[in-house]
């Protein structure tokens, strides 16, 4: 076997290379620091790390080459890393979008002011919960900067994932993405056990869907004969022998990828993973892992089994339909606000997925038409500034014992803090899907593009859980704004530095501008053209 | 006609003002909201003053929007949406002004609030009549809710927190019904060429039977809910009774009101032909809700409760002349919009001063005030007659209209629809025997009549009820042509008379 020398492309993968190598030296001032100075440099220089990389972005998408791929299909990007890495117009948008994200996580990271002058992360996170030496770790005020270089890393996996452009380099970036979010969801400073096992769980679970991934990647390897998706979409194409082989892999890899994104029935996870988690690594994990995971969806399903979609879109329809039902469903019962916005985010996985099941070949839309990935791309955006806002508001709503997230400690919130809970209550709308807020251009485009595939079932059934949906939110509205404060003691919004309500300010901007003004946008996205191969 | 975007400035100038008064100081956030729905009425009027009787849709509006949905910020007014925008302009004013003490109450969210939320609703309901695109439409129609929640749920009696959200539910699952609509059309719309949403544009689109009659009761159930028709008005009375009355003008007087517009712009504008189809259903329900909704209100202790059902009665009036597809029937149906508007704001605001008067909105226990206070016993009389349709007051002119095209539909549909006359005299008449009439008892011996600026908020309706009940004709000329462009697009004609005439072509009407 002759040995290829690697050819990089390092102008192209410098966001990537940028993050990750930010991410080793925030290891390397962990190493060498001292434990008391250490936290200014490690939040300086991720911040510096993904404003870097977003400008990386930025500047490369506006660079990118028209691509000829094999079967003749046009479209601007490149394919890299000796294929591994496909860089097109949607990897752009969503490198820019996760970082955006991962900037609003960095700074909620930072903050230090609602816990009194230490950050929402553990002292340490090696001391058991209620022994000596936890309180030691407490009395003495340390903090655990090691978050910052996790974040870079998860940061990292995130932008590889939905630009692989093999099995392998996906399932890599799978790996490098979760395990850092598995450790950080441990580290929560209060409520140790249930954030203990809120990582237990995740990293227990996320290693079995893991183990799916890899094996359906054998299975369509066995297909195939290729782990790259241009090699699988020609085997597809060409009808090679094996069928079930290549059906069974989807369904296998499929599996792995609705894991991550928190799709029914793979969803048991996502309520105790986003309740036990320190607040700003769920607002981080809810936006950040959930746009990654789609894009690679997307990708996966559009790129190597573009040509099977008539397999794969039956399957998709059940677990939409599944993932609305049950997330819409089960928000209702919820006394605890991560929970209930835990659910929604699986109700809209359940619409998300409505989106991605909308997809046509070119011929059959009308010109003018947007396709679905763009309704997609377009969901993800609104979805995660809504998602990153409102959790970022929960982490100020707290009492004696930190952050009071059960359903009673927010009834009256409206009369104490209008402002806050008014934001909250946009957020809300938004997720809701309420017009004059993203979320509604969102659940818009996306559903539109499912029925114009003739996938109007599903979208009847999106309208009502939709309903179901609307429900609990004007529920949440109702007990801030017109419910009697608990006689037990309220929940007060506590005063952040501007690292959180910066974060929330910009969110909220983001929510009503994409809701009134999406054209931008929506050019940004129609701009952004289709997958190449 | 000038290009300065007068319908812009309508629906902009409220929506400004809420945002303004919301950040004001507390005394100065009544008088700005007034001002700001004074200024409003002004514009209101300069836009009637603009308006050319045979002009079609005019003052239009028109931009890109959102260009990948084929969605326009396209704005316009033809004579429907005209008379809902002066009732509305007309409206606001005179809630805020007679509920200009009583937002302050205990409890209650404050003044400023209420006089912020109103003047958003108003401003996305001048909106909402105002829109010439499908999308926009769709986008207002929502957000109107938002105000109108709040307005239900900071304001009023004990439960309004329970009324609110019933209405809020009701309101959005009709809106994401219609919404399943709206996108089919872009479907639609996108299959025949380019998407786009512009009302002009959907009316040329050629829907295929099948899809068009599933797409229009998208929209009708919608409209249905909104204006409401039975069984799906289960909100009304609830929220009506908890809500303050002002709150109740606002909502039975001009936001239901955008579901028989609906019904009329866009059930009958973009689906004719399953319009058609669809008549004897909704003819059956319109019948049943007026009269179920005049059955049940007789049979109400509480005073808004029974005005909300009334409502429902009169809305299957309008209805049921919009159904029958006759020019006479959507022209009463147009100017019953415009005097139930009246009337019942009339009702609503003198029923407040008479429960804030008793203490109590339960009529059982009202009675004998009439000597005490004859201003305001005579005011709600005046009111309760407009509702019953008593010739000399405008009511009377367009229920003449409704009922002669019903029967003209069908006998036996006339034959029910005229029931709702005899049953309107009787839940009227005995709810102001048993509120205002009988020996005055001795606690209400003292009780003052109404002030100058009570009577200020009611006196423009009472104004306009007598003077639109003589003359009419304003109504009729604006109205009239944009019914005759409705039906040629539908594609009816009124069926010939089947009496002779006897020589001279009078208008039976008039």
């Amino acid at each position: 076997m002759e040995f290829v020398k690697p050819e990089l492309e390092y102008a192209e993968l410098l966001p990537l290379l940028i993050v990750l190598g930010g991410a080793c030296v925030g290891v390397a001032i962990e190493a060498f620091v001292p434990r008391g100075l250490r936290r200014l440099p490690q939040i300086v220089l991720s911040a510096l790390v993904v404003v870097g990389a977003l400008v990386a972005t930025i500047l490369v998408g506006t660079h990118l080459d028209e691509h000829t791929g094999a079967a003749g299909a046009t479209g601007r990007g490149l394919v890299g890393a000796m294929g591994s890495i496909v860089v097109d117009g949607p990897t752009i948008y969503l490198w820019a979008l996760i970082l955006v994200f991962a900037l609003g996580g960095v700074a909620l990271f930072a903050e230090q002011r609602l816990e009194g002058g230490v950050s929402a992360f553990t002292g340490q996170a090696a001391a058991l919960p209620g022994t000596e030496g936890e309180r030691e770790a407490s009395t003495r005020g340390l903090d655990h900067t090691e978050v910052y270089p996790l974040l870079l890393f998860a940061v990292g996996g995130m932008l590889m994932f939905p630009a692989s452009g093999d099995l392998l380099t996906m399932f890599v970036a799978l790996e490098i993405l979760s395990l850092p979010l598995y450790l950080l969801c441990g580290l929560a400073r209060r409520r140790r056990l249930l954030s203990q096992e809120a990582a237990m769980k995740y990293f227990l679970l996320g290693a079995f869907a893991s183990g799916f991934f890899l094996y359906g990647a054998a299975l369509v390897y066995g297909y195939a004969g290729s782990v790259t998706f241009a090699g699988i979409n020609e085997a597809v194409r060409a009808g090679a022998d094996n069928h079930v082989l290549l059906l069974a892999g989807i369904g296998l890899l499929a599996v792995g990828l609705l894991f991550k994104v928190g799709a029914a029935p793979f969803q048991a996870w996502t309520p105790d993973v986003y309740q036990g988690a320190p607040t700003a690594v769920t607002a981080f994990m809810a936006a950040g892992t959930k746009v990654a995971a789609f894009g690679a969806l997307l990708r996966l399903m559009y790129v190597a089994f573009g040509g099977e979609r008539w397999s794969w879109q039956p399957m998709l329809w059940v677990i939409a339909i599944a993932s609305m039902v049950l997330g819409a469903v089960l928000a209702i019962v919820q006394s605890d606000v991560k929970r209930m916005l835990a659910y929604s985010s699986v109700a809209h996985t359940g619409f998300l997925l409505v989106g991605v099941l909308g997809v046509q070949s070119a011929g059959e839309l009308a010109d003018g038409q947007y396709t679905s990935l763009e309704g997609v791309l377009f969901y993800l955006t609104t979805y995660g500034f809504a998602m990153i806002g409102a959790f970022a508001i929960v982490t100020l709503v707290r009492d004696a014992g930190g952050e009071a997230t059960a359903y009673d400690r927010w009834a009256g919130l409206g009369r104490t803090s209008p402002l806050v809970a008014g934001a909250f209550a946009f957020f809300l709308l938004s997720m809701a899907g309420i017009p004059l807020t993203a979320g509604f251009i969102g659940k818009w485009a996306v559903f539109t593009s499912a029925m114009s595939a003739g996938a109007w079932p599903v979208v009847l059934v999106a309208i009502g859980c939709s309903i179901v949906a609307i429900t609990f939110y004007v529920r949440h509205i109702r007990l801030m704004f017109f419910t009697d404060p608990h006689p037990d003691g309220a929940g007060t919004v506590t005063r952040s530095s501007l690292l959180t309500s910066g974060t929330i300010v910009v969110c909220l901007v983001a929510t009503l501008a994409l809701g009134i003004l999406p054209g931008p946008v929506l050019d940004l996205v129609t701009s952004a053209g289709d997958f190449i191969r | 006609m000038n290009d300065f975007p007068i319908l812009s400035l309508l629906v902009w100038l409220p929506i400004a003002g809420a945002v303004a008064v919301a950040l004001l100081p507390r005394h100065l956030a009544k008088v700005t909201g007034l001002g700001v729905a004074l200024a409003t009425l002004v514009i209101g009027v300069v836009v009637a003053a603009s308006y050319e009787l045979d002009g079609g849709t005019q003052l239009r509006e028109e931009h890109e929007w959102i260009e990948a949905f084929g969605v326009h910020y396209a704005l316009g007014v033809d004579g429907l949406a005209l008379l809902l925008v002066l009732l509305t302009v007309l409206l606001v004013p005179l809630v805020l002004g007679a509920e200009w003490f009583k937002s302050d109450a205990e409890g209650s969210a404050g003044a400023r609030a209420f006089f912020a939320w109103a003047l958003a609703l108003e401003g996305l309901s001048l909106a909402v009549f105002c829109a010439t695109d499908v999308f926009l439409f769709y986008v207002v129609f929502e957000a109107t809710l938002i105000p109108a929640y709040f307005l239900v749920g900071g304001f009023g009696r004990e439960g309004r927190g329970a009324a609110a959200l019933k209405f809020l539910m009701f309101q959005l699952a009709g809106g994401l019904i219609l919404l399943a609509s709206v996108i089919g059309l872009y479907v639609v719309s996108a299959q025949q060429g380019t998407p786009s949403y512009l009302l002009s544009d959907l009316q040329d689109l050629d829907i295929a039977t099948g899809p068009g009659r599933w797409l229009f009761f998208g929209f009708f159930i919608a409209f249905a809910i909104k204006a409401p028709l039975f069984p799906l008005h289960t909100w009304l009375a609830d929220t009506t009774e908890k809500a303050t009355p002002g709150t109740g003008v606002l909502l039975v007087c001009i936001l239901d009101k955008i579901g028989t517009f609906g019904m009329m712009r866009f059930c009958l504008g973009i689906f004719p032909e399953a319009s058609q189809w669809a008549t004897p259903l909704v003819v059956t329900l319109a019948l049943i809700s007026i009269v179920y909704g005049a059955l049940v209100a007789i049979g109400q202790d509480d005073v808004f409760r029974l005005i909300g059902l009334t409502s429902l009665s009169h809305f299957g009036l309008i209805t049921l002349g919009i159904f029958t597809m006759t020019s006479q029937g959507n022209t009463g149906a147009i100017l019953y919009m415009v005097n139930h508007g009246l009337g019942t704001a009339a009702l609503f605001l003198v029923a407040g001063y008479l429960s804030e008067r008793r203490g109590t909105p339960l009529i059982s226990r009202m009675g004998g005030l009439e000597k005490v206070t004859p201003v305001l016993a005579g005011l709600f009389l005046v009111a309760g007659l407009a509702t019953l349709g008593l010739p000399g007051l405008s009511p009377f002119v367009s229920e003449f209209l409704v009922l002669m095209s019903a029967f003209q539909y069908a006998w036996y549909v006339g034959a029910i629809a005229i029931t709702a006359v005899v049953l309107a005299a009787i839940y009227v008449l005995w709810m102001y025997q048993r509120t205002m009439t009988g020996p005055t008892p001795p606690e209400v011996e003292g009780t003052k009549d109404l002030g100058v600026r009570e009577i200020a908020a009611v006196a423009p309706l009472v104004v306009a009820l007598v003077f639109l009940g003589f003359y009419p004709a304003p109504l009729l000329d604006v109205s009239n042509p944009m019914v005759g462009d409705l039906m040629q697009q539908v594609g009816v004609h009124d069926p010939a008379p089947t009496v002779e005439h006897a020589g001279n072509e009078t208008e039976e009407a008039h």
